[in-house]
């Protein structure tokens, strides 16, 4: 019998199920559950919401407002009770794997765990219930928080001058290549292009064309690093700047970063550092040493700020001095107190005792402002708690067990005999995270990089990144984080090496993967040729 | 573990990648860690030190306001599988974060009366900066034609977006209150890109949508964008009806806290013919192998990770959970309720404005239509009548002046209703506002 | 179409994209991509198709095809005007994929510059570009 056929008369191992057909006692529970939107729930007159009285003189709404501004009929939003959308809401959270749940080795997205104590203090009604606009002698809490922050980030970086604004990783791109149009501007210069090395993730040069210039791309070495040569011919005084991520995309530290830096400062450009690996050297080595401009965090990756499913993030950047007249406002200031007899910077003119902590909005040289208020201040609060909780001494630890444990994984795959056909993309060992190619897995066992990563699904884990970086055929890139324990390494590596021997006896098993998950393999070519993007309605 | 990798520590692992002049070589500068409880009591000392919608009686609005979160919402969101999981790039195993994103998608749309809508962007006025560049994708054009009513911040943003490809952002006055008509048709023209203007307005104020979007079309085709204000499409016509293309938004009104300005999320929905050059994530339905339904992100050829250079625009994010807040919101008002909460919105609206207008050194900046929101201009400095007010526990509103920093905004004060303030609490409000000014006006009299 | 071929009648572009011209009347050209870019590709999903009466250049991108997972410019292999687009693929995009060379061809082109053709490749010489 081939393991299917075995699998079938084993309703009870979790791991395999029956291929296809139609749902028997074997099938997954939630497999046999029929996907039903809010929208096709609920009945005419149910309701949730009980509007407050009306305790003002009664107006005709008519008179108010004039029929052509008025809506005429109701938007179709459900009509359903509160248990109803209780129970819809956590029925469908069960079709989700999450990081609570279980490993979520993806490379470059750092998922480590969030602490549940951010939310309770994210919750505080004096965090929770502040409104943007609340002046800014009345906000000192979440000014100072916001300060303390930024002079952590500034540390952790080696660079100076901080914006907090941005709202998420791609959002602080663009404000680097908006800040760094600005300098050559200021400088009289135009210039057009920006170099980015063939590994960098999309958003790179995405940002580079929303910003104006053409993207240009730089090879990679036989060592994984930037080509110095390559970057010599094209670095020229038409290059406004070099976006790097360092560690790269292939999880490698470039040892060439200090040449690259000066060559890109010689032709008058600035260095941009995407900090997505950022959770590899914390404490251990400084964009800011390394020579960079430009900085970008992303809190939502190394500071734990939760994923949600999406989203929300946050972006803040670091600058240097040369770029700091240009940080978009407004801008987060401290001002040394009159007793101190320090003049205070920038006092405004007319205004009572000027508050400690303030947003600053006279920058004439800022590119101005990059989104609504002052940024994501619920994702601030959770990253300065998970700072004040780990300390200096914390987050180089964090980073140090992040390296330690990606290239124990790295090992144990080894061990497992999983190199030949999962070889590491380029080195020996790595930093936080590694890039394996599935090549040779596919020439010899006929199974792709996509197949692995379904199979792994029903092994319970999450994959990791695939496809990416383009660079590496059949690429798989793993980050294990410094949260997870070595058995959980230790079983991930049992999981891929008995998913390879499976495939070896019978490819077809992957190829046709997951069989426990609430749905299997979907149909993403109809989703693309005939878009259904909205429940629609009677 | 050292002994499978084959090193001695974990300091060598960095000694044989970081070169040595790039090594920081001692610890970071920053406070030593601290157990959870100090941590708490730290970040709860900090909360005590601002001065929230629970600490005082609050009108703050312009953009973003102090509604009502139902409980059901925290619990939601609270959730391991809704708060944890990343983008869903395995679909499989993501069929709540992604069911959520189409349900989303659903009442954006309804909400709208347009065609097609997005899982959302990071909030409103970067939202708007996202349609021009929309709009510039879709006609190569290079010009926006702004109403002076749009939020100032969205201005702003848009500006300085619009710097980065050499775009040129042109502002229309307003008259009474509204965009002014004439000048609006005038400075629309063939290399328009984009003619944007906001639903209600920065004053608080409903626009004639139809009218605006009318006098766009027959002046050239530029893509028409309203930013609108999501609690208030219960009881106005929602953009697709008055000939807009595209309809952004902030979010947070819906089921989302204040969070001193954020996280929140941007709405963002279009006519079909723009389905393709829009940002951001967007879930499609689809089947399994074996006919289930399920969802999945689709038109992500539209995305950086795809197009790379050519993408719709850089994100990455949609605010997920964000708009998970924002779906279940929806349905906790439901169909009635948006209606209901709409209507008691303009009848205490009515009344604030009303009843405030009356008042000495008072007057309403307006006569128009107003929803939830409006605008006083008052016969005293602003600042120091704010001020009053503020020790007294009421913050009267927001200062339009020292947000928009425009010179006719001088004396301008933005007030806003939502649903937890009650007629007492407006009572307070005109009580107290109202004799901040008065002495203030004695003040400056006496002077 | 399941088994690569590169028919001889035609002419090829290296960035997979080939040429028919009709003796009958020299001055149309059909152009169309290989089955090296369907295959590629994956199963195209879309064809954004471009306007008639817009001039293309010979080596320019003029269009674009995308499957679930790609986007990939279609590269004009000689100059003229669009006169024709095919709507069999813009309303089955899939037909690309089925037979890139008969159905799925995209659009017909009238030449500016005949003689450009002297620099396309013939299937042979195509073919060898493919394994280098």
């Amino acid at each position: 019998m081939s393991p299917l056929e075995e699998n079938r008369s084993e309703p009870g191992v979790a791991t395999r199920g029956p291929l296809g057909g139609a749902p028997t006692s074997a099938t997954p529970p939630m497999q046999r559950d029929v996907a039903r939107t809010i929208f096709q729930k609920g009945a005419p007159g149910r309701r949730a919401f009980v509007c407050p009285e009306l305790d003002v003189p009664a107006v005709d709404v008519g008179e108010l407002l004039p029929e052509r501004f008025r809506r005429a009929q109701p938007p179709r939003l459900p009509e359903v009770s509160e248990p109803e959308i209780v129970r819809h809401y956590v029925g469908i959270s069960k079709r989700n794997f999450d990081l609570d749940s279980g490993f979520y080795p993806l490379g470059s997205c750092t998922m480590k765990h969030n602490p549940r104590l951010h939310e309770r203090v994210a919750a505080l009604p004096g965090h929770a219930r502040l409104h943007p606009l609340q002046d800014p002698e009345h906000a000192q809490g979440a000014l100072e928080l916001m300060w303390n922050l930024q002079r952590a980030l500034s540390e952790i970086s080696g660079l100076p001058h901080v914006s907090l604004q941005p709202s998420a990783g791609s959002h602080g791109e663009l404000a680097g290549v908006l800040l760094t149009r600005a300098f050559h501007e200021d400088r009289g210069e135009t210039r057009h292009k920006v170099l980015t090395p063939d590994t960098a993730h999309g958003t790179n040069p995405a940002t580079v064309t929303m910003a104006g210039f053409e993207v240009v791309k730089l090879a990679t070495n036989a060592d994984g690093g930037i080509d110095i040569e390559d970057l010599r011919a094209k670095a020229d005084t038409d290059v406004a700047c070099l976006m790097l991520t360092n560690p790269n995309t292939l999880g490698l530290f470039d040892p060439n970063i200090t040449e690259i830096a000066e060559i890109v400062h010689g032709v008058g450009a600035t260095l941009y550092y995407d900090g997505a690996n950022l959770n590899a050297v914390m404490g251990l080595s400084r964009p800011g040493d390394m020579g960079f401009d430009i900085v970008h965090f992303n809190l939502h990756k190394s500071f734990t700020q939760p994923h949600g499913g999406g989203g929300p993030g946050a972006g803040p950047i670091a600058v240097s001095d040369r770029i700091a007249p240009f940080l978009p406002v407004p801008v987060v200031v401290r001002r040394e107190s009159e007793a101190d007899g320090v003049q205070t910077e920038g006092a405004r003119a007319g205004a009572e005792q000027a508050p400690e902590f303030d947003l600053d909005y006279e920058r004439p040289k800022s590119i101005g402002r990059l989104r609504g208020f002052q940024g994501n201040y619920g994702c601030f609060v959770r990253a300065y708690a998970y700072i004040c909780s780990l300390g200096g001494d914390g987050l180089r630890d964090a980073s140090e067990t992040a390296v330690l444990n990606a290239n124990y994984l790295l090992a144990r795959l080894k061990q497992r005999g999983v190199a030949e056909l999962l070889p590491l993309a380029y080195g020996e060992l790595c930093m936080h995270e590694f890039v394996l190619s599935g090549g040779p897995m596919k020439r010899a066992l006929e199974i792709k990089t996509l197949d692995l990563a379904k199979r792994l699904l029903d092994f319970g884990f999450h994959p990791p990144t695939v496809y990416f970086p383009l660079l590496v055929d059949e690429a798989l890139m793993v980050e294990p984080t410094e949260t997870e324990t070595k058995e959980t390494l230790d079983a991930f590596a049992d999981a891929i090496a008995a998913i390879l021997e499976e495939a070896a006896a019978d490819p077809e098993i992957a190829r046709s993967a997951p069989y426990s998950t609430p749905v299997r393999r979907l149909d993403e070519v109809a989703a693309a040729k005939r878009p259904v993007i909205r429940e629609v309605m009677a | 573990m050292l002994a499978a990798i084959g090193v001695g520590s974990v300091q060598e692992i960095f000694d044989r990648q970081i070169p040595a002049p790039v090594r920081l070589g001692r610890p970071l500068q920053l406070p030593d860690g601290l157990p959870e409880q100090d941590v708490f009591e730290h970040l709860r000392a900090l909360a005590s030190r601002n001065t929230s919608a629970e600490d005082e009686l609050s009108f703050l609005g312009a953009g973003m306001y102090d509604h009502y979160v139902p409980a059901l919402i925290d619990m939601l969101t609270e959730r391991s599988e809704f708060l944890t999981p990343y983008t869903p790039y395995q679909p499989e195993i993501s069929q709540g974060t992604l069911q959520v994103m189409f349900e989303y998608q659903t009442a954006i749309a309804e909400l709208t009366g347009l065609a097609v809508s997005n899982a959302s962007v990071y909030e409103g006025p970067s939202a708007v900066a996202a349609a021009g560049y929309l709009a510039t994708l879709h006609n190569g054009r290079r010009r926006f034609v702004v109403s002076a009513g749009l939020h100032p911040h969205s201005i702003q943003t848009l500006r300085t977006n619009a710097h980065g490809y050499d775009a040129e952002v042109v502002e229309v006055p307003l008259r009474d209150g509204v965009t002014d008509l004439d000048a609006w048709s005038e400075a629309i023209d063939g290399d328009t890109s984009a003619a944007i203007f906001a639903q209600p307005n920065f004053y608080g104020a409903v626009e004639d949508a139809a009218a605006l979007s009318a006098a766009a079309k027959a002046a050239a085709d530029p893509v028409v964008v309203a930013q609108v204000d999501p609690i208030t499409l219960g009881v106005l016509a929602p953009p697709g009806d008055c000939g807009v293309d595209v309809a952004v938004g902030e979010g947070q009104p819906l089921g989302n806290r204040l969070d001193f300005g954020g996280p929140s999320f941007g709405l963002f929905a279009a006519r079909e013919e723009y389905l393709r050059r829009m940002p951001g994530r967007i879930a499609g339905e689809t089947v399994d192998v074996d006919g289930r339904r399920g969802f999945v992100l689709t038109l992500q050829t539209r995305e950086q990770h795809i197009r790379r250079e050519k993408a719709t625009s850089n994100i990455c994010t949609a605010q997920a959970l964000n708009a998970l807040a924002g779906v279940v919101y929806l349905a906790w008002l439901g169909r009635r309720g948006i209606v209901e909460l709409g209507e008691l919105l303009l009848a205490r609206t009515h009344y604030a404005r009303e009843q405030l207008g009356a008042f000495p050194g008072v007057e309403k900046l307006h006569e128009q239509p107003v929803v939830r929101e409006f605008a006083l201009r008052l016969d005293a400095d602003v600042a120091a009548v704010r001020r009053r007010c503020v020790e007294r526990g009421v913050n009267p509103g927001v200062d339009a002046h020292a947000l928009s920093g425009r010179e006719e905004d001088r004396g301008v004060l933005l007030v806003a209703i939502t649903e937890r303030r009650t007629r007492a609490d407006i009572d307070r409000l005109v009580e107290i506002l109202g004799a901040a000014v008065a002495s203030e006006r004695r003040e400056t009299v006496a002077v | 179409m399941a088994q690569a071929s590169y028919p001889a009648e035609l002419l090829y572009h290296p960035e997979h994209d080939w040429a028919r011209i009709d003796e009958a009347d020299p001055a149309i050209a059909t152009l169309g991509i290989t089955w090296y870019a369907q295959d590629s590709l994956g199963e195209v999903v879309f064809f954004e198709a471009p306007a008639l009466g817009t001039t293309v250049s010979k080596d320019a991108p003029y269009t674009e095809v995308e499957s679930v997972k790609a986007v990939s410019d279609v590269v004009a292999p000689l100059s003229g005007e669009i006169v024709e687009i095919n709507e069999i693929v813009v309303e089955n995009p899939g037909m690309i994929n089925e037979d890139p060379y008969g159905e799925g061809w995209l659009v017909k082109v009238r030449l500016s510059d005949p003689a450009e053709r002297e620099a396309l490749l013939d299937a042979a010489t195509y073919i060898a570009t493919l394994s280098g």
